[in-house]
């Protein structure tokens, strides 16, 4: 439909004023572009000022006429014990999944980039070492609840090496379930990284280590002047866009624990969902809503910045 | 000599014990989700745990596929899933090529906000589509979906697909307009042809996120009959008593069209996505 109208818009037709090409060639870029900016109007724009306007109102959608109540849903969210429990969580979730993601991406990916192997080997477990990556969040979500329920392998594993002696509650226990959590996410995150720093790794010159070696430098040093140098912008770029996205992650610890148990592994993406469409506390949500973008906001604007050079 | 092939030998053998630790890591969760798909439920948590059910049966993926609710999981996601891909190509196509063969004023700010927009969170967003989608009495029905699985599609196909047009040149399209052709026959009958491998990748990341997506499917549906499969997945652990061959059964049917599509484009998505989200 669109290469129908663009065409006739911009198709040679009959002779036409100097005026009217001039203006043409100038609205051609933004006819191209009409479809994306007249979608990210409606679904994006619009959203996010309704999303604050309620956000600034007392309960709104369950209450027929809201009324401004400026900052004070504000307020409570920040006041919330539960919000406090919730920000350390979510922390500890991002800054846990980031690094080591970060780490298991590099050590697999150096594997895969290994002159000790033949490529038929390599190909053989980078398909391997992808997997867990075409799996959606409900999948992986049961899929572990097997593996980590009381009487699952996992239980059984460590039973029979002797290094856990009462079958434990990964998920169910409130001592447990954060770590859990968050070692799953690591398990499903890793191979965006090590594909990536692999690509990274296959850029760099052959001739830095050559020459390296023939400074006596050993595998070590090469490790840390040159890999870790080499990769730095790659290594950065991923991180940004990993905080932003783990920080809002929400199938997943909705389809694991749901935030319990109490509160155990409450995120700021399932306590704001659980204010709107458990407590119907829509306008604290939006609220909650509006602070999680900004903090999104906040790194973003860090990887834009990175990334504004290459635009 | 012989040191130094020795040492050789050493690196290689704790290379390899770690290549294959690694392997495990990754793959052995998923031969559990594999095998138990193929036992009676009741020897799920068996103990010691049975590997190879001695049951050996196909029972629990007869069952979903004979199940009519399911099998309706399946055709809904592959419908719009097909939907988001075709409707993101092309918008991301007609946006890729006003950014990368254009100069406009506006040209910066709104690739920055492209970039941006990324990072939106969908919980952020997913009040006010609530009652936005409601109000423009699109609730329960595939276009919820569709539209607004896009917001989230189209940013990076169109970084994606701008990134690939900057490598085309620029004579291309300009010798077809010399000649007297239109920018549409340029865009259409030259540049789209030489653009297929990056448009693969760039469909197959697009229907990944779609097949995926659970978080608008769980709040913009509510029938049965619209619901799509992480919802039915995330259904079947819902109720009372827990079949877990089923439910690994369907997640092995659930995730067969995105490792299908990976296995066989496997080298453009790789090439696609780095060059996508990682241009130092």
């Amino acid at each position: 439909m669109w290469s129908v109208i663009i065409t006739r818009k911009l198709g040679k037709g009959q002779p036409e004023s100097e005026k009217m090409n001039a203006f043409k060639k100038k609205a051609a870029p933004y006819l191209y572009l009409s479809p994306t900016i007249i979608l990210m109007i409606v679904l994006m724009l619009i959203p996010i000022v309704m999303v604050i306007s309620y956000s600034v109102m007392n309960n709104v959608i369950m209450n027929k006429n809201p009324i401004y109540i400026g900052l004070g849903n504000y307020k409570t969210i920040l006041t919330d014990e539960v919000f406090h429990t919730t920000i350390y969580n979510t922390l500890f979730f991002t800054i846990g999944s980031v690094v080591m993601h970060m780490v298991i991406g590099l050590l697999f990916a150096m594997l895969l980039n290994s002159r000790l192997f033949s490529t038929a080997t390599k190909s053989f477990f980078r398909v391997i070492y992808i997997l867990p990556w075409v799996f959606t969040a409900a999948i992986i979500a049961i899929l572990w609840r097997l593996l980590l329920n009381p009487n699952g392998i996992v239980n059984y594993f460590l039973e029979q090496a002797g290094i856990i002696h009462t079958k434990v509650e990964w998920l169910g226990s409130r001592d447990t379930a954060l770590y859990a959590l968050t070692f799953i996410n690591i398990w499903s995150g890793y191979p965006f990284y090590m594909v990536s720093l692999l690509a990274g790794l296959q850029g760099i010159s052959q001739d830095l280590y050559e020459a390296a070696e023939v400074d006596g430098a050993n595998a070590y040093h090469q490790f840390i002047s040159i890999t870790i140098p080499q990769l730095k912008p790659i290594i950065l770029s991923m991180a940004m866009l990993d905080c932003i996205w783990t920080m809002q992650q929400f199938p997943l610890v909705w389809m694991t624990t749901g935030g319990g148990p109490i509160h155990a592994t409450e995120m700021l993406s399932t306590y704001t969902y659980k204010l709107a469409f458990s407590k119907y506390e829509f306008s604290l949500a939006s609220a909650s809503a509006v602070i999680i973008l900004i903090f999104s906001m906040v790194l973003a604007s860090v990887y834009v910045r990175r990334q504004k050079a290459s635009v | 000599m012989l040191s130094r092939k020795a040492r050789h030998n050493f690196a290689k053998t704790i290379a390899f014990v770690l290549l294959i630790l690694g392997a495990i890591y990754a793959g052995a969760p998923i031969i559990w989700m594999l095998l138990c798909s193929f036992k009676p439920n009741t020897e799920i948590f068996a103990y010691p745990p049975t590997f190879i059910s001695k049951t050996f049966s196909l029972t629990a993926y007869t069952k979903i596929l004979t199940d009519s609710v399911k099998v309706r999981f399946f055709l809904n996601s592959y419908f719009v899933s097909t939907a988001v891909t075709l409707l993101t190509l092309v918008v991301s196509i007609f946006a890729a090529y006003s950014f990368s063969r254009f100069e406009f004023k506006m040209k910066k700010t709104l690739n920055m906000i492209i970039i941006s927009v990324q990072a939106v969170p969908p919980i952020t967003l997913l009040i006010p589509y609530f009652g936005l989608i409601v109000t423009l009495k699109l609730y329960n029905t595939y276009w919820a979906l569709i539209l607004t699985y896009m917001v989230f599609t189209l940013p990076y196909a169109i970084l994606m697909m701008t990134g690939y047009f900057n490598t085309l040149p620029r004579e291309l399209d300009e010798a077809v307009m010399i000649d007297g052709g239109s920018r549409s026959v340029a865009l259409w009958r030259v540049l789209f042809p030489i653009s297929i491998p990056g448009i693969i990748s760039v469909g197959m990341y697009t229907f990944m996120q779609a097949w995926n997506e659970y978080l608008f499917a769980l709040t913009l549906t509510k029938t049965v009959n619209m619901r799509t499969v992480p919802i039915g997945i995330q259904q079947l652990m819902g109720q009372h008593s827990y079949e877990w061959n089923e439910m690994m059964a369907m997640s092995i049917l659930g995730c067969m069209p995105v490792l299908i599509l990976f296995l066989f484009f496997q080298r453009y998505f790789i090439g696609g996505m780095t060059a996508g989200s990682v241009k130092s």
